[in-house]
């Protein structure tokens, strides 16, 4: 076992509970997309296939009790966070009644308030002025929680990011900013939307803790995350952490991807977070296919479960505008 | 009985259910040893800290994001909008977020936040510190729009906002707050979507919010003189809105008057309207049914443009007096 899997320290024999984490988040999305080109779903989706590290590696870091708020390219996240259940998942992404959200909330919409997943947010940068909320809520019952809210590289450009670090930062609330540069805010590239090289830099600006990592290596991500953690849970405030990133897929199902050369695209591929994590482990390829294997075919016994689940009953349309 | 004013009910209601329930806490712009732009918080930090009674920076995004995170989470937020025009700046967060989390997540969320916030016009404050938005938020599914019309109702109904397990927008009138009433001393409420019937009348239904009820009332005495009676009624809820008594009414008189502040186009008489044409009391009506609404236009600054800017007592006589004698 390499080094890195060592220094894991407290993880120890977690390394391969987060492997296999990663490879679920790649077969329910790999298996998300087989089912929308069958035409079993409609709508779009957001695929966070290339960025399973970050997902894995963020919830690794916190305790259950902890609170998410998530992105629209979420369905790593929620299956990553505690109680994470694909079976539940799925049948939202179907639009059934058996999922998370009553097949009301769709791809974008997941969310388990029952375990603090807070939910993935269809408004780019929708979740950090509800995350300072959160973590104002912690302080106010002063319990040891924190908050870890995720957006992406385009949403630190919001004018609520701003707002919500500063007011953060102030009152030193337990939120962990979570910043999932994938290089591209839809078509745009970082270089060209953002006026600094680094979105952690940003950090400078609202005095608190500013870090860039390797968001493809799990261990990295995980650290990052940690660190973040003690620091909030110690009463010192919020951290923005930036994590490298790539989305091997396109902004949603449209994207013709001409803002991006196919080169490009196959250099990241050579990053995959999943196979660097593998090789880390000291995994054969075999190892690696066996475990890819038996992930498929849990998700596959997930979109069974979602495809036997009755559709939500058209008189129930109403329920949950109101309390 | 005790009379209070307005804002001081106001101000009884937040500090007794700050008193009753530790979950409820007050943020807003300057509303700590300033007391607020308009004094609704004054002494409250004094008494209750900084922690309670929270001053933010200008942030009214990041002010409705606090609202939906800690009220989600089990806290009872209660903000303040320093003016009814800068929460444009928070729509995003209170319609795509607060609005919709319960239903979107299959209702399993509850969002228990309040939000106030001072509308209207006649403080010659001009075009951006005057609106009366109220129709935004009747037009969004999931939040409940309150507009009190006097101290007793602004006390029973921001308990009973804050109480209630929805997002509530909840307006007052700047020019209600020095306004004197009965308020009883005990921590009572006023429901939510509960119309009620100010003033009894049989020849035509007056439908006002917020600070027309009171300019309805004063028409009412004028009208009277003539021999016209009008029956003036508050909804006090606007969303969900009580429309029953409404209904009620206008089957008795045959003739509705809707008077709201806020511009008449896309306003919230339309709503009334359409509701009364499309109910029983429809088979009723003796004429059409009419709307006083304020200008549409930007509320101008000059004393004189601002006042006809804004449906006054007279405009109120006048419309009535119209329509209650068959001519429209």
């Amino acid at each position: 076992m390499s080094e890195a899997v060592q220094t894991l320290g407290v993880l120890g024999t977690r390394a391969s509970e987060l492997l296999m984490k990663m490879l679920m988040i790649r077969a329910f999305e790999e298996t998300a997309e087989e089912l929308y080109m069958l035409g079993k779903t409609h709508g779009t989706m957001h695929l966070s296939i290339g960025q399973e590290a970050t997902a894995v590696g963020a919830s690794a870091a916190l305790k259950e009790g902890d609170y998410l708020l998530n992105t629209h390219r979420g369905h790593g996240h929620c299956l990553a966070w505690f109680g994470g259940d694909a079976d539940a998942m799925m049948a939202e992404f179907l639009g059934k009644e058996t999922g998370y959200c009553r097949g009301r909330g769709g791809s974008m919409h997941i969310a388990n308030v029952d375990t603090n997943n807070l939910g993935a947010n269809g408004i780019v940068g929708g979740g950090i002025p509800i995350s300072t909320g959160v973590g104002l809520s912690i302080q106010l019952r002063n319990t040891d929680q924190v908050c870890l809210t995720v957006f992406g590289d385009g949403a630190s450009n919001e004018g609520a990011f701003h707002e919500s670090l500063n007011m953060a930062s102030i009152w030193k609330l337990p939120v962990i900013y979570f910043c999932e540069n994938n290089q591209y805010a839809m078509s745009m590239p970082i270089q060209k939307g953002a006026a600094i090289d680094r979105i952690s830099k940003r950090a400078d600006s609202y005095s608190m803790p500013g870090v860039t990592v390797d968001g493809n290596d799990v261990l990295a991500v995980y650290e990052a995350v940690c660190k973040a953690a003690i620091h909030a849970r110690a009463g010192n405030g919020p951290t923005l952490i930036e994590a490298l990133t790539y989305r091997h897929k396109g902004h949603s199902r449209s994207d013709k991807q001409a803002y991006r050369t196919r080169d490009e695209v196959l250099e990241w591929q050579r990053q995959d977070p999943i196979r660097r994590w593998a090789d880390q482990m000291g995994l054969s390829a075999a190892e690696l296919d066996a475990l890819k294997t038996q992930a498929q075919q849990q998700i596959a016994k997930s979109v069974a479960f979602a495809e036997a689940s009755p559709e939500p009953n058209l008189d129930s349309i109403m329920d949950g505008v109101y309390a | 009985m005790r009379e209070l004013t307005y804002v001081e009910a106001l101000k009884e209601a937040l500090r007794q259910k700050m008193h009753a329930d530790p979950r409820v806490f007050l943020f807003g712009e300057d509303i700590g040893v300033y007391g607020g732009a308009f004094g609704v918080t004054a002494g409250l930090q004094q008494e209750f800290g900084p922690a309670r009674v929270r001053d933010t920076p200008i942030s009214e995004a990041a002010i409705a994001g606090l609202a939906v995170g800690a009220a989600v989470t089990g806290m009872r937020p209660v903000g303040e909008i320093q003016f009814m025009d800068f929460v444009t700046l928070s729509m995003e967060q209170l319609v795509l977020q607060g609005a919709k989390m319960r239903y979107m997540f299959g209702g399993k969320a509850t969002v228990p936040l309040v939000l106030r916030m001072p509308a209207g016009g006649g403080t010659g404050a001009a075009a951006q510190h005057s609106e009366s938005l109220e129709n935004w938020f009747v037009h969004v599914p999931g939040l409940k729009v309150v507009m009190p019309s006097n101290p007793y109702d602004a006390k029973g109904l921001l308990i009973a906002a804050i109480e209630d397990m929805n997002p509530v927008i909840f307006i007052e009138h700047k020019l209600l707050y020095k306004m004197k009433g009965d308020v009883p001393e005990d921590m009572y409420t006023v429901p939510l979507s509960n119309t009620r019937i100010v003033r009894e009348g049989k020849h035509l239904t007056v439908v006002a919010t917020s600070l027309m009820v009171s300019r309805a009332l004063e028409a009412a005495n004028t009208l009277a003189q003539d021999g016209i009676e009008i029956e003036v009624i508050d909804p006090r809820t606007l969303s969900p809105l009580d429309d029953a008594p409404i209904f009620e009414s206008v089957k008795k008189t045959g003739k509705a008057l809707i008077v709201h502040e806020a511009c008449q186009n896309g306003g919230f008489g339309g709503e009334v309207v359409a509701r009364i044409a499309g109910s029983a009391a429809f088979d009723y009506l003796e004429a059409p049914i009419k709307r006083l609404a304020g200008l549409d236009i930007p509320m101008p600054y000059n004393r004189e443009l601002e006042r006809a800017a804004i449906p006054q007592v007279e405009d109120i006589v006048r419309e009535a007096r119209k329509l209650a004698g068959g001519k429209y």
